[in-house]
């Protein structure tokens, strides 16, 4: 007759607190709150009446919660001349966004591929130059973008707008993409050509197909950095074409008689919210996207 | 199925130049395989075949066409590559239609095509498969398979097996030399692995510095070497090459070593006789070697040599004796070997008509 033996365990110590990751819980700790309280005060000062302000208690709840001043800020608000709240401006931003990403991602995902995968005659400098051009300061060629502008006959529209964030957006979304696409194994772009040959189909039928962790990347920062720009729209925008960024920049500055810290917040936290709903939707696969280098066969 | 015809082909990279007016016939329906070590041209003058790269000059023909003004597509190749170059996002059978996207077929074409490769390579239940969900083997068989449905006129393997195991890399060798004696088509195979070349060709060419050093059958690369440096790098074991001197004495030609041993000349088949004295390298083969002294027919030479070390490979063992201040690998039975120690002293003979003599200063064969 047999005994069974126990199992032999080897059972581990757990883990202490040591003083590392004391010292980085209390950084994380310290930049959240560096965060959260603005953003703390953002949110409960937008839900509260204009009464209770007044009253200085910055960081109380709401007494009364309350959707007026969000309702206010939306159809309301006057920026300018005009009082028809934060709405025209979003749909300004959503018109803009719309052909800025499109031409903006298009654009850069075929230069970047043939510069990548085909030989094109002086694409080492032409990378270098775009390499320049990605650090070149938009404040430096304003100017001489709104006479272009103004020369092309577009000054003032949303054509314009879209247009100057198409082209500012160029240079590093075309070197991001080159770089992916520098991953691709060459032997598999030689295969396609010897089995296709043609740029075009190649692009669409394998290319593209492979594109998708870093089209995550760049969709999610060009939404951002187009919906949260300010000095483009209120450059190359009229009146009536500018995005939300502005409008609400118009409505908190220049409000006369008393500052409606309510509806300010309010309007603040609307042109917001699209990004981070991006984010949250997309957030995961952004992760994905940069993490993922190689593209595995 | 044509023949492809190299004619005094240069390429430069920038100042480096890697073919320097190399010419190459690969008669219809032959196997050639270019063989040679890391950086002697041999996938560079595949890729200039099949046009991934240009030639810097000189002419490329296929059949009766020039193709080296042509694209890719249009020089009628097909070509599987090492790392198999499966497009990732497409199943195995999208990958076998994209091969024929360049073609203009009739849908049941294209049909009867793709059904055919997959019978023929039995990739039938892989079909709908990405490469990600296949083996190493399965993903080498369908780069074949993508090169086969455009029942190309000329076939090219870039290393194709180098990346297998080595099981793997024995039956897929048996296949690839199966399917081109059925279907018969014109391959240029490049490799580095003398093994593939061997079994697999119908004429090697032996490539180093950008420059072909011998074409021939495998029999001829093996047995008459062109060369040293064909010599030394075809076989496994590799060659015993001997330096010593070219003598006569009374109208007998030898071969004098170092130390003073000779072996007599009179059965080799000189090509070109050299002048007296001259250096030469004397090559020997370890398989050649009879480890027997009891008899020793006409045209061998035999000496008593001290054995320094005994090596087993597995299916053989390599017995490593001193010879003129140097030392020979002589190949044995594995039960002969077992017996033999360091120190002892064995009876060896080697036939003089499967020497090798090479000219020291040339490199070239005697």
């Amino acid at each position: 007759m047999t005994v069974d033996a126990p199992p032999v365990m080897f059972p581990r110590k757990p883990k202490r607190i040591t003083g590392k990751s004391i010292a980085v819980l209390t950084l994380l700790t310290m930049s959240a709150l560096f965060f959260c309280i603005p953003l703390y005060v953002l949110v409960v000062t937008s839900f509260k009446d204009m009464d209770q302000i007044r009253d200085g208690a910055m960081f109380a709840m709401p007494t009364t919660w309350s959707l007026e001043a969000w309702r206010f800020a939306w159809f309301e608000a006057c920026s300018g001349l005009s009082c028809d709240g934060l709405q025209a401006g979003f749909w300004n931003s959503v018109v803009i966004l719309a052909p800025s990403l499109v031409a903006s991602i298009t654009l850069s995902m075929i230069t970047g591929y043939a510069l990548a995968l085909w030989e094109v005659r002086w694409s080492g400098p032409f990378l270098f130059l775009l390499f320049l051009c990605a650090f070149v300061p938009f404040q430096i060629i304003m100017y001489p973008l709104i006479r272009l502008t103004v020369q092309m006959g577009i000054y003032g529209s949303i054509t314009a707008i879209a247009f100057v964030h198409t082209v500012l957006a160029m240079p590093v979304l075309t070197l991001i993409f080159r770089n992916y696409y520098k991953d691709i194994p060459p032997e598999l772009i030689k295969a396609a050509i010897m089995d296709s040959g043609s740029f075009w189909r190649i692009f669409v039928e394998i290319i593209l197909p492979m594109s998708g962790n870093i089209l995550i990347v760049v969709l999610i920062m060009q939404i951002t950095s187009i919906w949260n720009d300010y000095l483009i729209g209120v450059t190359f925008g009229g009146l009536g074409t500018s995005p939300m960024t502005v409008h609400l920049a118009n409505m908190v500055t220049v409000s006369t008689g008393t500052v409606s810290y309510n509806v300010n917040m309010a309007a603040a936290l609307l042109t917001a919210i699209p990004p981070l709903v991006i984010y949250f939707v997309l957030g995961k696969f952004f992760v994905q996207g940069i993490a993922a280098g190689a593209i595995k066969g | 199925m044509p023949r492809v015809t190299f004619e005094h082909i240069v390429k430069r990279f920038g100042a480096v130049t890697v073919l320097d007016g190399l010419n190459l016939t690969v008669e219809d329906g032959d196997f050639l395989v270019l063989l040679g070590p890391s950086g002697c041209g041999k996938t560079t003058l595949l890729n200039l075949l099949a046009g991934l790269l240009d030639v810097t000059s000189g002419r490329i023909m296929i059949g009766d066409r020039d193709v080296t003004e042509l694209d890719p597509k249009d020089r009628g190749l097909a070509m599987v590559f090492q790392s198999y170059a499966l497009y990732p996002t497409k199943t195995v059978e999208g990958n076998l239609r994209f091969g024929l996207s360049a073609r203009k077929l009739p849908r049941d074409e294209v049909e009867a095509r793709v059904k055919w490769a997959s019978d023929l390579l039995q990739i039938g239940p892989l079909m709908g498969r990405k490469p990600a969900e296949l083996s190493g083997g399965q993903r080498q068989r369908v780069a074949i398979g993508r090169a086969l449905v455009k029942h190309a006129d000329v076939l090219l393997f870039d290393e194709p097996l180098s990346n297998l195991d080595a099981k793997l890399r024995t039956e897929m060798r048996l296949e690839i030399k199966k399917l081109h004696d059925t279907l018969k088509p014109t391959v240029v195979y490049v490799t580095h692995d003398q093994i593939e070349a061997m079994t697999m060709a119908t004429h090697i060419a032996i490539m180093s510095g950008g420059a072909i050093q011998q074409f021939g059958t495998p029999d001829e690369v093996y047995e008459h070497p062109a060369n040293l440096f064909v010599a030394g790098f075809i076989g496994s074991p590799a060659m015993n090459l001997t330096p010593g001197r070219y003598v006569t004495a009374g109208g007998t030609p030898y071969a004098e070593f170092p130390d003073g041993a000779r072996i007599d000349l009179t059965a080799y088949p000189f090509a070109t006789s050299p002048v007296e004295g001259a250096a030469i390298a004397v090559g020997m083969r370890p398989e050649h070697f009879v480890l027997d002294r009891a008899q020793v027919p006409p045209g061998h030479t035999a000496f008593d040599l001290t054995v320094r070390m005994v090596e087993r490979t597995g299916s053989d063992a390599l017995i490593a004796v001193s010879f003129a201040n140097d030392q020979l690998f002589v190949r044995a039975e594995p039960d002969r070997a077992a017996k033999t120690r360091a120190g002892e002293t064995v009876p060896v003979q080697y036939p003089t008509a499967k020497l090798n003599l090479f000219d020291a200063q040339s490199g070239r064969r005697l």
